[in-house]
């Protein structure tokens, strides 16, 4: 089913829910394999809902329908020298899928990137929604303006809700401009451990770090820590050197201008994709990352990792039936990205789990959106 | 305005509900003569009062926890209130109330440079964040200009900004994690030092919340470190639209600026009177600044500068010293205490797309005319939230119900150009009733759902936000 608008995919939820037919939402179907299983009787796509409607580079705000490519979104805002500032991760090279990313994907599972630390998630740079509840209502939050603090906000609810709340149409961003340079500093060859503290003495610097990651050494590949700076052309080289100068003394530094691609390996996890072994992503306060590490590294002697975010984030590809959670033993959590052993998100402490159920219940009272998939 | 009808049943049940909170807290820790509780009948939007039944001030989360367990099972409304500086009547009480104030939680629990956050009692004030970590260059980003007073508790809720949010983002956007007592007493860890929390995004929909789903006794902030320098610089045009055609172009060239901020003539001509800040005589003036080291300042301004002088300024001044940076800021930090010498105002906050400000700004003038109130603007134009001054006599009879109605046209305007009733100052009891030019019944009864499920009897801060008459059946029960 292709519903063309909003008042036809409405019509559609309030008959699937009164047959009880559960329906599975389908943007580009790169990331279909997130989340838990989820049981469905038919499929809805949102390709009806394509295409930028409204974009003002003066006011560095964006609207579109949920089924736009985000390709379409990504040229539409580089004409105008501006773009999504998280940085969306594209899955198809870790889940080996095909097709074209939505922008309704990237909101419904809070898919943001390396510039995370720094610009702040998906749901940080979303200020709008509209979407369909599981009674067939349409519902809007937020606008397009981007401050905005009317009534509660949905928009934060909405992002990485996995289309379990409601059914997304359109959405709105706050957007900023691309900058106009970058240069990525590399420390070459050091420990984990090491490398956790020189990104966090990179991000507690003045010099406005936009990627912090670290790659072990893998295969014949040494380790390699990097940091990115980005913005107009001196600038960046006055930070650049400045950094490189404060990192010196964790081990050998190089500098290299332009790189995007090491930083589109980075963001898209590609270094870890070429096996059928899970994937996990874990989230955990940078200094723990190292302890995180090690404990994983005793379990599991073939777990490959790559850490973002300064070391708050860690991705993990470990055996299908290694339960990589029973290594956490610092605060966070872990995410199942790829395989099926386990259940794709960390269970929540009773009392959380119970606001979430009965916050679902409310949105989608009969459960006939995307059931299951958060659990 | 209009409040809920006091119960009868709470009221008359006074004595025994103050005796079950004085055996969970220290005797100063509970206040209910009238003579004392009255320093709690209202916020910052003083035009509203009413003395509260009883004000607690506990000093933990166990606390909280014992208070509110003890409200649950008695039936008794909670207003939670932080420094008491909304200007929406959040905090504002209703006479069969306990106002649970956090004033005394304002201890710092933790604070940690190489993550980069701090966790406090969220009965902090916003500027003594940034000054408990400023020894170590590091601040807390969201400054709303109220930063001496209000405190983290108040920002949570309110989802506050500040002058710097055009780069740095609001309170949402610094918070990592809560601890939250429920309406019934049980205490939650929401999110925490690690970025992105599992599950729902709870936090997201708690901050801006308005104090309606749970209170915050603790919060994890982000914390920065500070750029190596700063300098404004103030340009002054002979028209709005300029103004505006210029803030517009500088967003297009890419540069960002940490602020940029916007004073139309009459709030110029009163903030000259009172702060003597220098300003030109212009009809609009705009203060931008931009951070980082001498040569990255530089470089920006230059480009800044650039774009302005294509707009004909009649005015433009970089800084050129810390002195002359303060003399710039003086007059824009002091608009509403210039304000407030001169009248009674009324601060609004509506949002509006950026690129409807000539009209916004010519259609509020015209609402001055025929309303025969002055107006003054002054606000953050990188984001479109208009803070227009309306000033009043509140002395004259029918001149408050004027603003008032004046007011809400011009936030009905916002909604209608494509923006929003509020931006940074939340909707609190006076915005509530224009929601619906916002929002329709659906997307209320959406929200509505949010609170029926973490407060179910209704009994936290519920006459607040929605209009009585959406809530009204929820609140009897
Ligand atoms: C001169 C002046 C300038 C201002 N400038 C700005 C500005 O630049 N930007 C801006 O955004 N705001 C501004 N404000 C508005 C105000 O300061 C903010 O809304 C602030 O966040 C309120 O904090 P507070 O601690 O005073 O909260 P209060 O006024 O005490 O309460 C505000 C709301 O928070 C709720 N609340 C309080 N404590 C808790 C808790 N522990 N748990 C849950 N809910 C709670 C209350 O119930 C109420 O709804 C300004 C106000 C003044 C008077």
């Amino acid at each position: 089913m292709t519903p063309k608008d909003e008042q036809e995919l409405a019509q559609y939820v309030k008959d699937a829910g009164a047959n009880g037919r559960k329906l599975r939402i389908r943007g580009g179907g790169t990331r279909l394999a997130l989340g838990n299983a989820v049981s469905y009787d038919d499929m809805v796509s949102m390709d009806g809902f394509s295409g930028v409607s409204l974009y003002e580079p003066g006011a560095l705000t964006l609207v579109a329908g949920a089924g736009t490519p985000l390709r379409e979104i990504t040229e539409t805002l580089r004409k105008s020298g501006q773009q999504l500032p998280f940085e969306p991760m594209d899955h198809c090279a870790l889940l080996s899928s095909t097709g074209e990313p939505t922008i309704g994907g990237v909101v419904a599972c809070n898919i943001s990137g390396p510039r995370r630390i720094q610009a702040g998630a998906c749901r940080d740079s979303l200020i709008g929604v509209r979407f369909v509840n599981g009674q067939g209502d349409v519902i809007k939050n937020g606008g397009r303006v981007m401050k905005n603090v009317t009534g509660y906000d949905l928009v934060k609810l909405m992002a990485g809700s996995f289309g379990s709340l409601g059914i997304l149409t359109e959405v709105a961003f706050k957007v900023l401009p691309i900058p106009e340079t970058q240069t990525t500093i590399t420390l070459h060859e050091v420990d984990l451990d090491v490398a956790v503290q020189a990104m966090s003495s990179a991000l507690g610097s003045p010099f406005d770090v936009t990627g912090a990651a670290h790659l072990p050494a893998l295969e014949n590949t040494p380790s390699k820590t990097l940091l990115r700076i980005e913005g107009f052309a001196k600038s960046v080289k006055y930070r650049a050197d400045k950094l490189a100068a404060k990192l010196s003394r964790f081990g050998e530094v190089s500098q290299s201008y332009d790189d995007h691609d090491i930083w589109t390996d980075i963001q898209n996890v590609t270094r870890l994709s070429g096996t059928i072994d899970a994937i996990w992503r874990v989230s955990v306060k940078p200094s723990d990352a190292p302890q995180f590490c090690e404990t994983l590294a005793k379990n599991c002697p073939n777990a490959a990792v790559q850490l973002d975010w300064g070391g708050g984030l860690i991705w993990a590809r470990v055996p299908n039936d290694f339960d990589l959670r029973q290594c956490l033993n610092v605060a966070g959590h872990a995410t199942l990205i790829r395989g099926d052993g386990f259940a794709a998100f960390q269970p929540q402490p009773s009392v959380l789990a119970k606001v979430e159920q009965n916050l679902r219940q409310k949105f989608d009272p009969v459960g006939i959106l995307n059931t299951g998939i958060m659990g | 305005m209009e409040m809920p009808i006091p119960s009868e049943m709470v009221l008359s049940r006074k004595s025994d509900i103050v005796a079950r909170l004085r055996a969970v807290l220290s005797d100063d820790a509970i206040i209910s003569e009238p003579s004392q509780t009255q320093a709690y009948e209202c916020d910052a939007l003083t035009a509203y009062r009413c003395a509260p039944m009883a004000v607690v001030l506990p000093r933990n989360t166990q606390q909280v926890s014992d208070v509110l367990r003890i409200c649950f099972e008695l039936n008794v409304p909670v207003v939670p209130r932080g420094s008491g500086t909304s200007l929406a009547g959040g905090a504002l009480p209703t006479a069969d109330s306990v106002v649970l104030g956090v004033a005394r939680m304002n201890g710092v629990l933790e604070t940690n440079y190489d993550d980069r956050y701090i966790r406090v009692q969220s009965g902090r004030t916003n500027l003594s964040v940034t000054g408990a970590v400023e020894q170590n260059d590091f601040f807390y980003a969201p400054d709303p200009s109220s930063q001496l007073a209000c405190a983290i508790a108040g920002n949570v809720a309110m989802n506050s900004g500040g002058a710097h949010c055009l780069k740095y983002g609001v309170t949402t956007n610094n918070l990592l994690g809560v601890t939250m007592v429920m309406m019934n007493g049980e205490i939650v860890e929401i999110g925490g030092a690690h970025l992105d929390a599992a599950g729902l995004d709870l936090l997201g929909v708690i901050c801006g919340s308005e104090g309606q789903l749970g209170v915050v006794t603790e919060a994890t902030l982000r914390i920065l470190h500070k750029p190596e320098g700063a300098r404004p610089v103030l340009i002054g045009f002979d028209s709005n639209e300029v103004a505006g055609a210029c803030v517009s172009d500088i967003i297009k060239a890419g540069v960002l600026p940490v602020a940029i901020e916007f004073m139309d003539r009459p709030c110029i001509e009163a903030v000259e009177d009172f702060a003597k800040a220098g300003y030109p005589d212009a009809e609009a003036v705009l203060i931008i600044e931009v951070e980082g080291s001498e040569a990255e300042i530089a470089e920006q301004l230059e480009k800044i500068t650039a774009i302005a002088k294509q707009h004909n300024p009649i005015e433009l001044r970089e800084s050129k010293s810390s002195e002359e940076s303060a003399a710039i800021w003086a007059g824009r930090k002091a608009a509403f205490g210039a304000m407030g010498r001169i009248s009674d105002y009324m601060c609004l906050d509506g949002t509006i797309p950026v690129s409807e400000l000539p009209l916004v700004l010519r259609r509020i003038g015209e609402l001055s005319k025929q309303y025969g109130l002055k107006v003054a603007n002054v606000f953050h134009a990188g984001d479109g939230n208009m803070h227009p001054l309306i000033l009043f006599n509140a002395n004259k009879p029918g001149d408050l119900e004027l603003c008032e109605s004046m007011g809400a046209e011009i936030l009905k305007l916002c909604v209608e150009v494509g923006g929003c009733l509020t931006g940074e100052h939340g909707v609190g009891v006076e915005k509530r009733d224009l929601m619906m030019t916002q929002y329709n019944a659906a997307d209320i009864e959406t929200q509505l759902h949010v609170k029926d499920v973490f407060d179910p009897a209704w009994l936290l801060n519920a006459a607040k936000v929605f209009p009585l008459s959406t809530t009204k059946s929820r609140r009897a029960s």
